[in-house]
């Protein structure tokens, strides 16, 4: 099966209902998606899938065949950040991180349908992602400066 | 293989309470220690005369008081960069950050020519663990001298060099200046080709926390960008090369025996290998699926254990399974005549609390990569013991400690719920079988059904007041879970404080703030309900019978922040608590509104904390607000659910954790005492929150809600 992932295809050998997720972390070698429940109910899997925030965890891989995925890895251009991931970096606001990239990419999937979203259309749309370490206010703080910018 | 046992560290040592093996450990690390000076460094270590006894094997050294004991070595390279090394381990808490700046500052170098080797037990010096708030009070304050004691020294041998006094030479930015003569030179410069051992000179002189540049300021997270381009590689993202995909076969329920197991089908899949080893079942396998399918094939019978307590009978089973009076670490105490003082009291006051287990939840569960290489067995995982970690596998695989190396990479968090090392302990049997390096990574149900819980508890209060506010009696019984933040700060003339250890059906233990959170809700709430019974403002109530400027400051400070005395809006509400836990104060008010339909919402929260000197603000208050929003769930809704042995919410669609749409408008302030030593953050802030609350929402409908979490599902009653 053949997968788009951040621009670059990939050939992979897997079965067809083998999670998303797995297969970009340990097939694909792209770790920056995490694992935190399995189960769609956390948010730490969030990629992109034509511009869609989706759990990886809950996505079987053939469903993705033929369409764009995007990873944290792939939001990095040439060394050069995502608008939102600089916002990210001032903001300074995570404590173990690793919450972070799902964040981040539900983030820029709402900063892309909205570019100025209230407080409340933040909270809406971020509200199935956990941060355990509690750093939900700061994460709304990243996410106006991003959308400031 | 037998299951280690899990429960040898249910709590938080207290402080007087530190692992008295540390004296053992003095040879392996002067070992390690040797092994860095090679050519061109300076040292300077921690442990007074650490290095001084002749033999290697000697542990008779002079033994070190508990502070001094923690160690940490510092080495300036010949390029002038500082590295340090210490046991203690980065969760999210921004210790490599904050312990950066400490270093920095002393030794007047940038913070980002500090690098921070941690939790390689190969490498650093021999640490407790990362815990109980200490990093910052013990390993911060040991290294602030370590590395002025390197300062000192540097500015000794520039002196030597120039062969001129050292009075007139001063250290700045990585280099020694001798401003009259006009001369400066590098520290990689003066210390290329020497070896120095040097232990740390108590007497050093540090700079005063109102004189720091560096530390006292907000300097980022190090590594921050790894972290949010997703670089970082947390264990859970590790692969070595040929590395199998382990998985564990659980047990149905707690205590359930293992009768027989056929495995024949499960190792003839291609690629899977499976281990059987007394209780322990478990496969490993070049991909996670085929581990999983291999795992299904096998056909266990279990005999499970009937009659386990559930949540609906917990806290009868506490109290009837109460065993010993005033036991645990932490046995409390009693002064004066309680029962007396109740029956004379103008006012009396008892309640029963009750507090559900809840769970950690760290996002990144459990996980380890095994290695094992000519015998000698290489872990890295997730631990906030690294030591405790290797001690464990050393015990189990029957090893020598200086044959397992455990290594902590940056970890997905932990919050007192990882002191533990099953992942490690599997993945190494997993790799020892299969020869080759094996990954384990916990489910979420795995992690919530096989880790630990903050225990729950009864505590029973009965207290006597007079309508002066007098406390005339206090009588606060807690059943276990657990000893810290037991002690009550407010003035009583009789008192019987203890906490009697009860029989608890699920593994339990540390967590953050551990049984503050408990403790401090059961005796916040009762003083809210004397000073109610007596007519008197909740704030006057305490600040009436509270001694220490300090606790008072942070009620005050909290109180005035957030507008105590200002009018309320009908169906709103105040309430305040207050705690002092691990060296830090915190006073908490909160503004919750009731609805007609009888919902509860917290409207706002104000914080004031006081942990002394503040070594860095922005992560400083990061963490209180994490521990704020961690003290929200347990507060309002977290609870672990079970009966007969088995967990009934296991994942986090059943397991209700904070969100975005949870958490209030919340201010903190913090209280900058550079006058006091800097103690310890991620603890204290976690414990005023729940009883905040609740104060709140009996002051607006007067309907006091005595167990934790409060509001399961959102509405009163
Ligand atoms: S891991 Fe996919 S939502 Fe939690
Ligand atoms: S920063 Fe730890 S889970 Fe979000």
């Amino acid at each position: 099966m053949v997968l788009l992932v951040n621009g670059v295809k990939h050939e992979v050998t897997v079965d067809p209902d083998v999670e998303l997720l797995t297969v970009l972390r340990d097939y694909i070698g792209l770790t920056g998606s995490k694992y935190g429940c399995g189960e769609g109910a956390c948010g730490a899997c969030t990629v992109l899938i034509n511009g869609k925030p989706t759990r990886s965890c809950i996505t079987p891989v053939n469903s993705v065949a033929g369409k764009e995925v995007t990873t944290i890895e792939g939001l990095e251009i040439n060394g050069k950040l995502h608008a939102v991931q600089e916002a990210f970096l001032t903001t300074d606001g995570f404590q173990c991180s690793y919450c972070a990239s799902g964040m981040i990419l539900s983030a820029v999937a709402l900063l892309k349908n909205n570019p100025s979203p209230s407080e409340d259309a933040i909270v809406k749309a971020m509200d199935g992602n956990i941060c355990r370490c509690g750093t939900y206010p700061y994460i709304v703080k990243a996410i106006q400066l991003a959308s400031k910018s | 293989m037998k299951n280690p046992d899990y429960l040898s560290h249910p709590f938080e040592p207290t402080k007087d309470e530190l692992p008295p093996e540390l004296k053992y450990h003095f040879a392996l690390d002067r070992r390690k220690f040797l092994k860095l000076t090679g050519g061109g460094l300076v040292v300077a270590f921690v442990v007074q005369d650490m290095f001084s006894f002749a033999g290697e094997t000697s542990s008779t050294g002079s033994s070190p008081d508990p502070v001094s004991g923690v160690g940490a070595w510092i080495r300036i390279g010949e390029d002038g960069k500082v590295t340090v090394y210490t046991g203690k381990v980065e969760v999210g808490q921004n210790i490599r950050t904050s312990l950066s700046q400490i270093v920095a500052e002393e030794l007047m170098v940038p913070v980002s020519s500090v690098t921070m080797i941690m939790g390689d037990t190969d490498l650093v010096p021999y640490d407790a663990g990362t815990f109980g708030s200490r990093t910052t009070p013990q390993m911060g304050t040991q290294l602030r001298k370590a590395a002025a004691t390197a300062r000192e020294a540097l500015v000794e041998m520039a002196a030597k060099n120039w062969n001129t006094p050292a009075t007139g030479l001063k250290a700045e930015n990585g280099m020694i200046l001798n401003d009259a003569a006009n001369k400066k030179i590098g520290y990689g410069e003066l210390t290329k080709g020497q070896q120095l051992l040097m232990p740390i000179s108590d007497k050093v002189r540090v700079i005063a926390a109102k004189d720091w540049k560096v530390a006292g300021k907000t300097v980022p997270k190090i590594d921050e960008r790894t972290f949010i381009t997703g670089k970082h590689v947390y264990v859970s993202d590790m692969k070595l090369p040929g590395m199998l995909y382990g998985k564990v076969l659980r047990a149905p329920s707690y205590g359930a025996k293992l009768l027989e197991a056929d495995i024949t089908k499960a190792s003839h899949i291609p690629g899977v290998i499976v281990v059987k080893d007394g209780d322990f079942i478990g496969v490993a396998a070049p991909d996670i699926k085929t581990a999983g399918k291999a795992l299904q094939a096998i056909d266990a019978k279990w005999d499970e254990s009937k009659g386990q307590p559930s949540r609906e009978n917990i806290f009868d089973w506490f109290v009837k399974n109460a065993s010993g009076a005033g036991g645990g670490r932490n046995p409390g105490n009693t002064k004066g005549d309680t029962e007396r003082g109740l029956s004379e009291a103008e006012f009396k006051h008892s309640k029963t609390y009750n507090i559900h287990y809840i769970a950690h939840v760290p996002l990144e569960p459990r996980a380890a990569v095994a290695e094992w290489t000519d015998g000698k067995l290489t872990v890295w995982t997730g631990t906030q013991r690294p030591f405790g970690v290797q001690e464990e596998l050393a015990a189990v695989f029957k090893l020598n400690k200086e044959k397992v190396r455990v290594l902590m990479p940056d970890t997905g968090s932990g919050y007192g719920g990882k002191h533990s090392g099953e992942a490690a302990i599997e993945a190494a049997r997993l790799a020892q079988e299969a020869k080759k390096p094996v990954k384990i990574v916990w489910s979420r149900e795995e992690e919530f059904t096989w880790a630990y819980f903050r225990p729950g508890g009864v505590i029973e209060v009965s207290a006597g007041v007079n309508k002066d506010g007098a406390i005339t009696a206090w009588k606060f019984i807690n059943y276990n879970s657990g000893g810290a933040g037991l002690d009550t700060q407010y003035k009583v003339s009789n008192q019987q404080i203890a906490h009697i250890p009860s029989n608890t059906p699920l593994r339990q233990g540390s967590y953050r703030g551990l049984a503050a959170t408990a403790n401090v809700f059961a005796r916040e709430s009762h003083m809210t309900d004397l000073a109610r019974l007596i007519k008197m403002d909740q704030l006057a109530f305490r600040l009436k019978n509270l001694e220490d400027d300090r606790f008072i400051a942070v009620l005050q400070t909290a109180a005035k922040a957030f507008g105590w005395n200002g009018s309320k809006t009908p169906g709103h509400g105040y309430g305040i608590a207050g705690g002092f836990e691990k060296g830090g104060y915190v006073g908490c008010c909160a503004e919750v509104m009731i609805n007609s339909d009888k919902e509860v919402k917290v409207v706002r929260i104000t914080q004031a904390f006081d942990c002394g000197a503040i070594v860095n603000p922005h992560h400083l208050e990061n963490q209180a607000m994490g521990s704020i929003i961690q003290g929200l769930g347990g507060a309002l809704f977290e609870a672990v659910d079970f009966a007969n042995g088995k967990i009934l919410n296991s994942g986090l669609s059943a397991y209700r954790v904070p969100r975005f749409s949870d958490i209030p408008k919340i201010e903190i302030v913090l209280i900058d005492r550079k006058d006091m030593p800097s103690a310890g953050a991620g603890e204290a802030c976690i414990v005023g929150i729940a009883p905040a609350i609740r104060n709140a929402i009996v002051d607006a409908t007067g309907i006091p809600l005595n167990n934790l979490p409060m509001l399961p599902n959102g509405v009163l009653g």
